[in-house]
């Protein structure tokens, strides 16, 4: 009875899980890449729930049918060393399983990396976003103009995502648009993003990365092309410049509200690309920019080589 | 006034000072005892300088279970904070101590000593052998053991807790207080004297079987043993060379792990998990080990698949050397790199599962008895395989994007080490209580307790998968109430507190079971299957008289069943090793050390060095040889025996 009581628990439990779903922030996706990765969670969550319940339903079997109460008191257990075949098939069945999901990951790792589906046409806005004890700065080097701890996104367009951090590690995550990747001092990765639905969503560092961790976050709007557009002319009119004295001050630990400034802080302080192999192929990429980034990414590199030396 | 500053804990609170008096009090009441009813010299020939791998056993179980209740607090506070939103029980600075030493004590002060305690207890008496293969050895790695356990314990009284996690990730732990210190020297010591158990057990395994004991009939423990051992051997030198590296970074200004000067961050990260994967798989496979033991017995019929259960460890053990890189999928390595992780983390699902049919299987056509220990085990199978499930479901690498540093993952890990490894303690513990101390603990608070931990391990644990899912990260110390995260974090504190009733009823099932357990019990009390229920209880110094012939795994079985003879022959002197204090002093030396270093004292460093070198010179050039007990004393402990 108790087991019975027990084994009700669990699979209410999954049960929650299950019909909670539309609920639940990651499983309600606002962009392709986090489609895909509710899609996934979805499948396996039910392919996990039916190996669970088959489990289940066999232990529950064998405790019922070979209790010692229920047996005579004389039956004595046979000696059964293993059945190749028995365990041919117990092996199979869950190296099916595995070679399927394999391929789902495999399949999916390759899309989560790349331009989002049904964007590829389209020049991603690039954003870096930095970490620092505890705030977020996010540059628009196409636009000009950098804000700290929000995050203003147009929909209709692929968002590449440079990350990195002037502390530690961190991890850039906005549920509702695509999973979460590290932000490391040394070198810059990218995550590649896009918002399908206008609307407010939640931002935050999900890397533990001391004191002020839990208010690590910020906010992230979806807009539409114009009004993006707008708010970034409005920016330009009202905003005042970051210069190199702010940015060290903003730097330093603590929490902020929403700032917001003209130019980036990239222009003097550049992010750490160009570290890694993995960005020299960048470059020739980045000559296909529109205008106003070949001029940031310029200055980036005028600054590279400097940067080069403490590296090696 | 300066130095004595650095001693000053940077973050004190009313429960680190109350926890200081009880501490103070606890050692006076101790000493006070030993004094009063003048027990020094007992405490110091009988158990300190021991190297009787039983009490060496015993001495690593009554460890681990103190640092259950350590590591269970830290438990209970983080849950208790996190029960309602805005919650400000505890602070930020707080909360960050207690998770990092929560993770530390359990991983390896409560649950590694917990499964070298069955290695050392089960082990040399499953294999028919007098003690392990180096049993001033054992000691050593006992005492080493306990110091680390022991400075790492003091940090939270004296100069700090660390801060950074358990996986203590730079440069996060780069910080100004002595935490990280402690976290970095304290591993070590006990790393090492993990290492040496590790050595002395494949030595003790591959070395000292019994005769007939081929590899193929070893009882099925023992296999976990010599598996975990290999994987111990394997992993710790690299959590050494990490943790010196790290070290010497916080110490000497070396640039290891640093943000400047070529410091790579994620370095650590990767020899950390290099050595942290199979650190998990060195917790599960003799956790694996004792389920099979007790499912056996328990359904009264041989393991289903003993070849297969074997191969399936040995895959396990190679396979968990080659996952390590998802604990970080999410480091931008690229959609290849992280295919490859994803494939062989998943693969690790196919030798596990074939564990579980087999346990199943073992239970078909058997004669099942719901003994303590076996409810344990039934319960470990369905709830294990929810946090294998789970597992394969992180390994998904692009999903994991998604659960990485999140309550999802929390929920997994926990989903596994509790019911995989904290039952299989529990019902081993219930198990070989009667081999250790000669009385059964009493089977209806050990049954109660069972179902409590799982019911309150599910109202823990389970909404934690929702909340993860919610996007609740882990190591956050508050969240505001427009989350929506409140409700199912209060139902796990309502769980974790179940829990803690369950712990708390552990202590008085000891209590009451001393007081009112029946001593008349056989020397088998289970109607087991293997060797180490073979001999007497209490079991004698030398364990077994004679050197038992065993011709199966399961060679009390074939003695029951079959008319085996196990015991040929006649009494004959048996050698045994003498006591020595050396480890016990050596590892205070150690612990000397530890603490110089961690305050960067450099003289007495200098000091405690030389004096651990000269400890190992002393050894080195000392000329012991042991000593013999006489047929006449065996033929009078084993007529005792028998009469009592």
């Amino acid at each position: 009875m108790k087991l019975k009581l027990a084994l009700f628990a669990v699979m209410m439990s999954i049960l929650t899980v299950l019909t909670g779903c539309e609920q639940l922030t990651v499983l309600d996706p606002k962009g392709p890449q986090a489609e895909r990765l509710a899609s996934d969670i979805m499948l396996t969550m039910l392919m996990m729930a039916g190996i669970v319940i088959a489990v289940f339903v066999w232990l529950v079997i064998m405790l019922v049918k070979y209790r010692a109460s229920k047996q005579p008191a004389d039956y004595e257990p046979p000696h059964i060393e293993g059945n190749p075949w028995v365990e041919g098939i117990l092996v199979g069945i869950p190296v099916l399983i595995v070679a399927f999901l394999s391929f789902v990951s495999v399949q999916s790792n390759y899309i989560v990396e790349s331009a989002p589906q049904g964007y590829e046409e389209k020049e991603p806005l690039v954003v870096y976003a930095s970490s620092s004890d505890w705030k977020w700065h996010f540059s628009y080097p196409e636009e000009g103009i950098e804000t700290v701890n929000y995050l203003y996104i147009p929909t209709d367009r692929p968002l590449e995502f440079r990350l990195y951090s002037h502390g530690p590690i961190t991890s850039f995550w906005i549920p509702q648009l695509g999973g979460q990747k590290y932000a490391m001092n040394a070198h810059v990765t990218k995550l590649h993003l896009a918002a399908d639905v206008e609307g407010d969503y939640m931002g935050r560092n999900a890397n533990f990365s001391g004191e002020g961790f839990a208010e690590n976050k910020f906010d992230v709007t979806a807009m539409n092309q114009e009004e993006f557009d707008d708010w970034v002319k409005e920016v330009k009119a009202t905003a005042e410049p970051i210069t190199e004295e702010k940015f060290e001050k903003l730097l330093e630990p603590g929490h902020l509200g929403r700032m917001t400034f003209t130019g980036t802080h990239l222009e003097f302080s550049p992010a750490p690309e160009h570290h890694h192999e993995g960005d020299k192929y960048e470059d020739k990429d980045e000559h296909k920019h529109s205008e106003e980034h070949h001029s940031a990414s310029d200055k980036e590199s005028s600054d590279h080589d400097k940067h080069m030396n403490h590296d090696e | 006034m300066e130095f004595f500053e650095r001693f000053a804990i940077p973050h004190p609170s009313f429960a680190i000072y109350a926890s200081m008096v009880a501490a103070g009090l606890t050692l006076i009441a101790i000493v006070a005892g030993l004094t009063y009813f003048k027990k020094w010299g007992y405490l110091w020939r009988e158990w300190i300088t021991t190297v009787d791998h039983k009490r060496i056993g015993i001495m690593y179980l009554i460890s681990a279970l103190m640092m259950l209740f350590r590591g269970g607090v830290d438990a209970i506070m983080m849950r208790a904070q996190l029960a309602v939103p805005d919650n400000t029980l505890l602070d930020s600075q707080h909360y960050n101590e207690i998770f990092t030493t929560h993770g530390v004590v359990m991983i390896l002060f409560m649950a590694m000593p917990f499964i070298i305690f069955f290695m050392n207890f089960v082990v040399p008496l499953q294999i028919g052998a007098r003690d392990v293969a180096f049993p001033r050895l054992n000691a050593l790695s006992f005492w080493l053991f306990f110091m680390g356990a022991m400075l790492f314990n003091i940090s939270f009284m004296v100069g700090g807790s660390p801060d950074a996690g358990w996986t203590s990730y730079f440069p996060l732990a780069d910080g100004e207080s002595v935490g990280s210190h402690y976290y970095m020297i304290a591993i070590q010591i006990a790393g090492i004297g993990t290492l040496m158990t590790g050595i002395n057990f494949i030595t003790t395994i591959l070395k000292m079987r019994a005769p007939g004991m081929t590899l193929m009939k070893m009882p099925m423990f023992t296999w976990a043993s010599l598996i975990t051992s290999v994987i111990i051997v394997f992993a710790f030198p690299v959590l050494t060379v990490a943790l010196a590296m790290g070290t010497m970074d916080l110490l000497f200004g070396t640039q290891f792990f640093t943000l400047e000067n070529g410091g790579m961050a994620m370095l650590w990260a990767n020899l950390f998990w290099v050595w942290g994967h199979p650190e998990v798989y060195i917790l599960i496979l003799p956790a694996f080990g004792i389920y099979s033991e007790i499912i056996s017995t328990s359904a009264r019929r041989n393991l289903y698949g003993y070849k297969s259960m074997v191969g399936s460890m040995v895959l396990i053990s190679l396979l968990s050397f080659v996952v390590w890189a998802h604990h970080f999928f999410t480091m931008g390595q690229g959609a290849f790199a992280n295919s490859i992780f994803s494939i062989t983390t998943m693969a690790i699902a196919v030798p596990t599962g074939v564990k579980i049919f087999n346990w199943l299987l073992t239970l078909w056509k058997g004669k099942i008895e719901f003994t303590t220990p076996m409810l344990y085990s039934i319960l470990f199978i369905p709830l294990f395989t929810l946090g294998g499930v789970t597992g394969v479901m992180l390994a998904m690498s692009a999903a994991d994007y998604q659960y990485h540093n999140t309550m999802f993952l929390v929920a997994h890990f926990h989903n596994v080490i509790i019911p995989g490894v904290v039952f299989a303690m529990l019902a081993g513990l219930t198990f070989y209580w009667p081999k250790m101390f000669g009385f059964m603990l009493n089977e209806k608070i050990g049954k109660w307790t069972a179902w409590l931990l799982s019911i309150g391990f599910l109202l823990a644990f389970m909404p934690m998968y929702v909340t993860g899912l919610d996007g609740q990260a882990r190591r956050m110390y508050t969240y505001s109430e427009s989350t929506g995260f409140g409700p199912l974090n209060m139902v796990s504190f309502v769980g974790a507190a179940i829990m803690a009733v369950g712990f708390v009823l552990i202590v008085y099932n000891i209590y009451y079971s001393v007081r009112y357990a029946s001593r008349d019990i056989s020397a088998d009390p289970w109607d087991a299957r293997t060797l180490e229920w073979a001999t007497h209880t209490p079991v004698p110094e030398y364990n077994f008289a004679i050197t038992p012939e065993v011709a199966s795994s399961e060679a009390l079985w074939d003695v029951k069943k079959k008319g085996h003879v196990l015991f040929k022959g006649d009494y004959e002197k048996i050698h045994m090793p003498n006591n020595s204090g050396v480890p016990f002093i050596m590892s205070c030396i150690f612990f000397a050390w530890g603490f110089s270093l961690v305050f960067s004292l450099w003289i007495p460093a200098i000091i405690t060095t030389i004096g651990i070198f000269i400890c190992m010179t002393l050894r080195s050039f000392e000329k012991d040889h042991g000593h013999y007990i006489s047929v006449k004393e065996i033929e009078d402990t084993e007529s005792e025996m028998r009469g009592a």
